[in-house]
């Protein structure tokens, strides 16, 4: 898979939940593009803006945490993020962003270490994050081999129809 | 080496004779439960498949959440759900009879030893009948309608024993509030929680689901107890033979990565202040904060033995006229209860609003307005989750909560 490039646009602390990342007052409906207007707008009122740039999402522990729903990581692929980059992972939210094709890496000290507007390259099969701005590297968690080749083929449901569409 | 319930439930479902920590295995499912609000996308997605579901016994889908509708976006989104239900001639169709996890638990429809998962993150609720569950996005089902399996990695097992006799007004809720702030939101995350003590012995099955359902806010994976004569009764009442259930215990020499005790005759009402169900305090810190709502039910305390809690404490009282006070039973089995115990003639009395089974009190039906505040018995207090991200929602048991109504502001109920 190539490597992913952009900038950290933006930069969270711990426990960012599922009602911070989908806030119910601005759900006007699920499309994509309505759920990216009101992402994380509670707490990052220009977030949708910030990331339209196309770049990354770096948080501290605990990202994603709460509630099932899998608009939280549609609505921040919707608005542009290639990837996020969290110290951790809620469990439920990992799963979820793999599954509709949101690279998700772990990588301990990263809010610490990174800058909002620092340039960063994401090397997904090895778990490396390159800050070419602070000329450092951080080693993260590699997303398992058979989940990268599940957000290459562009999430789980294009591997479910190419398992099961043609009987 | 000695294996956990958790790992022995998984090891059934991938049926290899043993499994452990770390290991990624796809579990056979023996239950998968939808809610409206997360089914549609699996529901959309299902239909591109173009085949039949796996097993259309073995699906629950479930209108609680936006129960009844109220808004015309919502009343589509529930004909996403029943159309679905009617097309795949799905078994189990719960329309607006009560909280999905309540419904599953009381139906006799969960067991001890099934892996059951839910595009729902309080599906950890039915670890506290002895059966693997957990919460799962609406993709994943998708693929478990397909498949009928799912990949887990086995969880690490974190043991958390509770002993001693809960004092007065104390209860499974103050204990679920107390170990969330010892170890935080995260303090669980990817793990399971396995509650054990003589406490836990003691409580009922009501009160384990309070805790199984609280789990996930630790971030846990999921939790369990061990099914024990409680158990066995429980579900035996419902029509479960006890020759149907998998009564599996962790063996002695399991592995558990921590162990937390919480001395239970130590414990004191809690209350989780805003905006996490890990920031709870002594009932004693937060005393005295006036409240213009407070909320007895949900998922986590909706049951009879909740409300019996809430009547015995309200009876004779009426809350204050600048306060709403909701009743939102977890099911209508439950509002059946209420009705023949006389309960529900008490909180009509104290001016108490009565709401149909289903999900109102999670920011639905009765939201807060800037700078208002809220106690409520449900698993949730995030910033927004209620209404306004300018209002303030505090967390407690029954007990408090309706004592707190009495007074209008938060209230220990031991002093009354
Ligand atoms: S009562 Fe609240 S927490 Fe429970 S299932 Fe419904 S929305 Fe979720």
């Amino acid at each position: 898979m190539e490597t992913l490039k952009g900038k950290a646009l933006t930069k969270f602390g711990s426990h960012i939940n599922t009602d911070d990342i989908n806030p119910p007052q601005y759900h006007i409906s699920s499309r994509p593009e309505d759920l990216a207007k009101g992402c994380l707008k509670n707490i990052d009122p220009d977030f949708a803006e910030k990331i339209s740039a196309g770049g990354f999402v770096i948080a501290a522990k605990n990202f994603g945490c709460g509630s099932s729903r899998e608009t939280a990581p549609i609505a921040i692929k919707a608005a542009g993020a290639k990837a996020v980059i969290a110290e951790e992972f809620a469990r439920i939210f990992y799963r979820n962003a793999i599954n509709i094709g949101l690279p998700c890496i772990e990588c301990p000290d990263i809010a610490a270490k990174t800058d909002v507007g620092d340039e960063l390259e994401v090397d997904l099969e090895y778990g490396v994050i390159y800050n070419l701005t602070k000329d450092t590297a951080h080693q993260g968690i590699p997303i398992p081999l058979y989940l990268i080749d599940q957000l290459e083929a562009g999430g789980l449901l294009p591997l479910l129809k190419l398992r099961f569409r043609q009987k | 080496m000695g294996m956990t319930i958790t790992e022995k439930i998984l090891a059934r479902g991938c049926g290899a004779k043993e499994v452990h920590a770390g290991q990624i295995v796809n579990a056979k499912i023996d239950l998968a439960m939808t809610q409206d609000a997360s089914g549609p996308i699996a529901f959309n997605e299902f239909r591109e498949l173009g085949i039949p579901v796996w097993d259309k016994k073995k699906i629950f889908v479930c209108i609680d959440h936006f129960a009844p509708p109220t808004t015309l976006a919502q009343a589509d989104t529930l004909k996403i759900n029943a159309d679905f239900a009617r097309d795949y001639e799905i078994e189990h169709f719960f329309n607006i009879r009560g909280i999905s996890h309540q419904l599953i638990c009381e139906g006799g429809h969960i067991r001890p030893g099934m892996v059951a998962v839910g595009a729902d993150s309080h599906t950890t609720t039915y670890g506290a009948l002895g059966a693997f569950s957990t919460g799962i996005g609406s993709t994943e089902m998708c693929s478990v309608f397909a498949t009928g399996e799912l990949w887990f990695r086995v969880p690490e097992a974190i043991k958390v024993v509770v002993s001693g006799k809960l004092p007065e007004h104390v209860y499974s809720k103050d204990i679920i509030l107390k170990l969330l702030s010892m170890i935080q939101a995260n303090g669980a995350t990817y793990k399971t929680l396995e509650f054990c003590g003589d406490t836990i012995a003691d409580l009922s099955v009501e009160a384990r689901l309070t805790l199984c359902n609280m789990s996930v806010e630790g971030g846990a994976k999921n939790a369990i107890i061990a099914p024990d004569e409680k158990t066995i009764t429980y579900l035996e009442a419902r029509g479960i033979k006890r020759g149907d259930m998998d009564l599996f215990q962790s063996d002695s020499d399991a592995k558990y990565i921590q162990e937390i005790r919480i001395d239970a005759s130590e414990l004191v009402p809690y209350v989780a202040k805003p905006h996490s169900p890990a920031n709870g305090v002594p009932v004693g810190e937060v005393e005295g904060v006036p409240l213009q709502q407070v909320i007895i039910g949900s998922c986590t305390n909706g049951r009879t033995e909740d409300f019996k809690i809430a009547a015995g404490i309200l009876r004779g009282h009426t809350v204050p006229r600048d306060l709403k006070c909701l009743i939102t039973p977890a099911s209508n089995q439950v509002i059946a209860e209420l009705s023949q115990k006389g309960y529900l003639q008490v909180f009509a009395d104290a001016g108490c609003i009565i709401c149909n089974a289903g999900c109102n009190g999670c920011g639905i039906h009765a939201l807060v307005n800037d700078g208002e505040n809220c106690l409520s018995t449900n698993n949730r207090n995030y910033l927004g989750r209620m209404g306004s991200a300018k209002g303030s929602v505090y967390l407690s048991s029954p007990a408090t909560a309706a004592a707190s109504a009495i007074s209008g502001k938060i209230t220990d109920p031991r002093s009354r």
